[in-house]
């Protein structure tokens, strides 16, 4: 009887190890074939995509009520906030159609070849999982709506992502505040280049910005379009702080609160996406 | 007495209930929470049930299931594969082997005993994720992420300690 007790003690202890070793093993496998982990993931994640779709519903519901509450208690001072941004507004509308006629008398001075026109697939933000050391959402179109890897995900003002995984009917959203983000961008006031770079924080950091380069709190942050990732010109955020080591970056998005996001095709080349994947295909 | 075979579909049934409650768990935490800064610090509800139950029922919820679990997390969650995983088996391996200590009596030993798995945990995943992603992520999120888990450790008890009662008393 001690002996089967012992035995028994032993196996346990075993199975503790082999299991202690696969969850390693499958860490290193992850970083070793990104492609294996990221396809079963995709397809788990499809899987389960109806389920969270579900569960995600009385929660955007609860969301609602209580914003509902909000909006009426603040009904009045945003209604003459918004007067007045109309006003604003309106002025700009103006000065924006004088300038597009210009614009498109110079164009066709010019025989400007126009940008490709994007076109973009609407879905909803089911699942917010990252926790402590990711930011990424995942949402319901995939596939077969016509999403592809490397899209741009906007959202209302501003960029919030890029498509990394896509699935079915399901696709995961790399958030810009992600440790693992770059995105080339460029200062709005001083055309100065940079890369936007997240670290889990809210506010993501500018990288590779030399020293002298003026830099102003709410500054405009846009992409810069290099590396045919995403077009150039989108609004990504404004800078929030300039300190002597770093430079953060509010994105204009309330990352958060994302309900719904918009995910872009651009009809970019892509040249470097397709090379990446070229290139994980031979591997 | 023989035992019928609803009786023993009744039984097994009730046996998976700590599994169960897990995974709806994990699925739980992953709905968006429309809270400013949440997404940051999104409590670890799987790593609160796999240890009440690795503490009382650990023949319902095995290493394996934990291992599964843990998983499945990672999988959804978008965490490299095997980070989740590997706490929850550490974490199951832990309790079972310290059964003594964290069986007591008092709730203030549960809640202490889940403290310090919980900090534990956040340290071996933010060490392995650093490690995987080749550098110093910081830690603010993920220990404010343990706090709250462990801020509202009690309510999630108490919601295990009634599952507990009402599935698993004659099993």
């Amino acid at each position: 009887m001690a002996r089967l007790t012992a035995l028994k003690a032993l196996v346990q202890r075993f199975s503790f190890l082999l299991l202690l070793l696969a969850s390693i093993a499958l860490m290193m496998v992850g970083r070793v074939d990104p492609t294996l982990v990221q396809s079963t993931r995709t397809r788990v994640t499809d899987a389960f995509a109806p389920i969270l779709d579900a569960i995600s519903r009385p929660a955007a519901t609860a969301a609602h009520i209580v914003e509902t509450f909000v909006e009426i208690v603040e009904v009045h001072r945003e209604n003459k906030q918004l007067r007045l941004e109309n006003a604003r507004l309106l002025q700009w509308r103006q000065a924006a159609l004088r300038l597009e006629a210009e614009n498109n008398s110079l164009r066709s001075l010019l025989r400007y070849k126009p940008e490709a026109k994007a076109s973009f697939v609407s879905a909803r933000v089911i699942a917010a999982p990252g926790g402590a050391f990711l930011r990424d959402v995942v949402v319901t179109a995939g596939r077969r709506d016509g999403v592809r890897r490397g899209q741009a995900a906007v959202a209302g003002p501003g960029m919030v992502g890029r498509v990394i995984e896509v699935g079915e009917w399901s696709s995961r959203v790399l958030l810009i505040t992600d440790i693992n983000t770059r995105v080339p961008v460029v200062l709005d006031n001083s055309r100065q280049r940079a890369v936007l770079a997240g670290d889990n924080s809210d506010q993501p950091r500018l990288l590779y910005l030399p020293p002298e380069a003026p830099v102003a709190v709410g500054d405009r942050v846009v992409t810069s379009g290099d590396g045919g990732m995403f077009p150039a010109g989108l609004p990504v955020g404004v800078v929030a702080s300039v300190g002597d080591r770093q430079i953060k970056v509010q994105p204009l998005v309330a990352l958060g609160k994302l309900e719904h996001v918009q995910l872009v095709d651009f009809g970019l080349p892509g040249a470097l996406i397709s090379e990446a994947e070229r290139i994980s295909s031979i591997k | 007495m023989t035992i019928s075979l609803w009786q023993r579909l009744d039984q097994s049934g009730r046996s998976l209930a700590p599994a169960a409650v897990t995974v709806m768990l994990v699925l739980l935490g992953m709905v968006p929470v429309y809270l400013p800064g949440y997404e940051r610090v999104v409590p670890s509800l799987a790593l609160m049930s796999v240890y009440y139950w690795a503490i009382h029922r650990p023949d319902l919820i095995r290493p394996s299931a934990a291992f599964a679990i843990g998983l499945l997390q990672d999988i959804l969650s978008g965490t490299p594969l095997g980070m989740t995983a590997l706490v929850l088996v550490l974490c199951h391996w832990l309790v079972v082997i310290q059964r003594a200590f964290f069986l007591a009596d008092s709730f203030v030993v549960l809640w202490t005993g889940f403290g310090f798995i919980m900090f534990g945990s956040v340290f071996v995943q933010w060490l392995a994720y650093s490690m995987l992603t080749q550098m110093i992520v910081p830690i603010q999120a993920p220990l404010f992420q343990a706090l709250l888990t462990l801020a509202i450790f009690p309510m999630f008890a108490w919601l295990f300690i009634r599952v507990h009662r009402a599935f698993l008393r004659e099993i």
